[in-house]
């Protein structure tokens, strides 16, 4: 037994005639089976899990291929013939490409811009409040939002933009004309970010409050001693003090930069409106599923997940170089 | 200059109470709307001109009688429910095992495994290969398509991870002394000490369940499968005329439309209620959560 560590230890050429042959390999496996019998309830505790990754994760991935194919689901996968890039070179190239890319962008730019600081102002505002019965109710109340369903948020915007809805007969009231707001394309971004801002805020000022909580309590006392109202003492130290996560998770927002998800796209969305409403994820949804184009959204995807990955990997690189610099 | 101070002061307060207060009136008010339109009678809400609604017009709850008499909808709570509770069970076992199996130190393949799973998070094989794979794969139109696609999150997993992380290795130890196996101490110490955690992936789980419907559009064609969400959808948005004709007919045409669009408040207020219901409770927990998350990174 007390051998046994300092055979592994051994360099390969002692025990063989051939370096970097035999020894090794027979000291690797030995070690690998070892080690699946000291830790086999581990091991096969990660049977379901791998399992699950490999069939509905890696099998996928492989299943990428047929955006280099013109796939017939009776050929299957691997049978169908090769194309190479061509349904990339349709894409660029054709009339879509604008307008998809350009709906992601926009979209994505606008939800940052409005998005973005909501939940920045929110959580300093409810900061600044000191009754704490009120801001504790008005946190849970906007909490509420993001436990609500897609489905049932699209809704609500339907029957309120509708021509005689809530909105629609505002509209009225003051004097404009009513009409059925989601079949305007320009009135399509706005409905979209207000209501995703709308969702969003309470929820994504959580992060923020515990970052202010975070703030030493003796600076603010300083800053009341010198004579600094509530502005002053927003600004120069609540502010700088939640600075490194608002630069982080600014960051990483931009890691998420062109990928807008299609679920409440394809909800809201009708063919008036596909010039502003169109992005990626919804065009390769209708492309793929609705007129089972499978080849041709799927290379779009595959574009669209090759950026994404670029992008995340660039902004989680970046994000943990500015966070080792903030730590000082 | 104390005066001063205390003036702007004053009205900074007023101004930010009144700003948050109007934003926690603007939060609520849509889904205010919404319960009292259905509670409202459909002919006062057709012919009342200034839509806002401070109260209902009119108390009546035939509208929601009607939602519950029609089967779609009840088949959907039915389906929902069956979802949500397998579907959270299969997830849990499965976080369990992979949480615990990630969170054990010394085995040799423990980096490999851990980048494959990680690596999931930042690149997938997309909609259409996924689709085409489940097809293949004979899931279409069966309850494993809902069931199964989306049982583990890794982001959950990894919560998971960092609270079998903080239970001290001391106790695990002495178990391995006592000669438990990994399955009794996963089961028997990591579990009981970490159930806040678990609350929480438990309801995250959970409310994912309820409000998900994609994966039911893509990959279900039996309606009596359909879950919640699909049903509202058809109702909300599509404006289906099956679900709605399952609900008994009202008397004349115009009748007919006043209620159908309180019929689709009613129903928005069924499915969200459930949610509502444990909203105070969760609430708590989800916030924690979102903490946890947030520490690690």
């Amino acid at each position: 037994m007390p051998n046994q560590p300092v055979k592994f230890e051994t360099p390969a050429p002692a025990l063989c005639s051939v370096p970097g042959s035999d020894g090794r390999f027979r000291n690797y496996t030995r070690k690998l089976r070892h080690d699946l019998v000291k830790f086999r309830f581990i091991y096969i505790m990660l049977i379901p899990v791998l399992a699950y990754y490999i069939l509905f994760s890696y099998i996928p991935i492989y299943g990428v291929q047929v955006a280099f194919k013109n796939f017939a689901p009776g050929l299957g996968v691997k049978d169908s013939p090769w194309v190479g890039f061509a349904h990339f070179e349709t894409f660029f190239k054709g009339p879509y490409f604008t307008r998809t890319v350009g709906n992601t962008l926009i979209i994505s730019l606008y939800s940052i811009l409005f998005g973005f600081p909501a939940p920045i102002l929110l959580a300093l505002l409810l900061n600044e409040a000191g009754c704490s019965a009120f801001k504790r109710t008005i946190q849970t109340v906007s909490y509420l939002p993001h436990f609500i369903s897609t489905v049932v948020i699209c809704g609500i915007i339907r029957e309120f933009t509708a021509s005689n809805g809530l909105i629609g007969s505002l509209i009225t009231f003051f004097g404009g004309t009513a009409k059925s707001l989601l079949i305007d394309p320009s009135m399509f971004r706005p409905i979209y970010i207000i209501s995703d801002v709308w969702q969003g805020i309470g929820w994504g000022s959580i992060i923020y409050l515990a970052s202010i909580s975070g703030i030493d309590p003796t600076l603010y006392d300083a800053a009341v001693v010198d004579g600094a109202g509530r502005f002053r003492r927003m600004a120069h130290i609540t502010i700088p003090g939640i600075l490194p996560t608002i630069i982080i998770l600014f960051i990483l927002r931009l890691g998420g930069l062109m990928s807008v998800g299609w679920e409440k796209i394809i909800l809201l969305y009708n063919e008036n409106t596909y010039s502003t409403a169109d992005v990626i994820s919804s065009f390769v949804y209708r492309k793929g599923l609705l007129e089972q184009n499978y080849s041709y959204s799927a290379a779009v995807g595959l574009f669209n997940s090759v950026i994404n990955f670029a992008l995340v990997m660039t902004a989680n690189a970046v994000s943990r170089k500015m966070s080792d610099i903030s730590l000082w | 200059m104390v005066k001063h101070r205390s003036v702007g002061e004053f009205s900074f307060n007023l101004v930010n109470y009144l700003f948050l207060f109007l934003l926690g009136t603007v939060t609520l008010y849509p889904l205010l709307y919404v319960l009292f339109a259905s509670v409202s009678n459909p002919t006062l809400f057709k012919i009342h001109d200034f839509v806002i609604l401070l109260k209902p017009l009119g108390f009546q709850t035939d509208t929601y009688r009607l939602v519950f008499k029609n089967a779609m909808i009840v088949r959907g709570f039915l389906n929902t429910t069956f979802y949500m509770i397998c579907g959270t069970c299969i997830s849990m076992f499965v976080t369990f095992l992979g949480a615990y199996a990630l969170s054990r130190r010394g085995y040799s393949l423990k980096r490999f495994f851990t980048f494959i799973i990680m690596f999931t998070m930042y690149f997938s094989g997309g909609l259409i290969p996924t689709y085409l794979w489940i097809t293949q794969m004979g899931l279409i139109d069966t309850v494993w398509a809902i069931l199964l696609p989306n049982a583990l999150s890794t982001y959950n997993m990894i919560v998971m991870r960092t609270a079998f992380d903080a239970v001290p290795a001391s106790l695990e130890e002495s178990a391995k002394i006592d000669g438990a196996n990994d399955f009794l101490i996963l089961f028997r110490i990591m579990i009981p000490l970490s159930v806040p955690t678990i609350a929480v992936v438990g309801l995250y789980y959970a409310v994912g369940r309820w409000n998900e419907w994609f994966n039911a559009v893509i990959y279900l064609r039996t309606r009596t499968l359909y879950p919640l969400q699909l049903i509202l959808r058809e109702i909300l948005i599509t404006g289906s005329a099956e679900s709605m004709a399952a609900s008994a007919a009202a008397g004349s045409a115009e009748e007919l439309t006043a209620v159908r669009e309180l019929l689709k408040y009613a129903a928005i207020i069924v499915t969200t209620v459930p949610i509502l219901f444990v909203y105070p409770f969760i609430q708590k927990y989800f916030v924690q959560g979102m903490m946890l998350g947030a520490v690690k990174e």
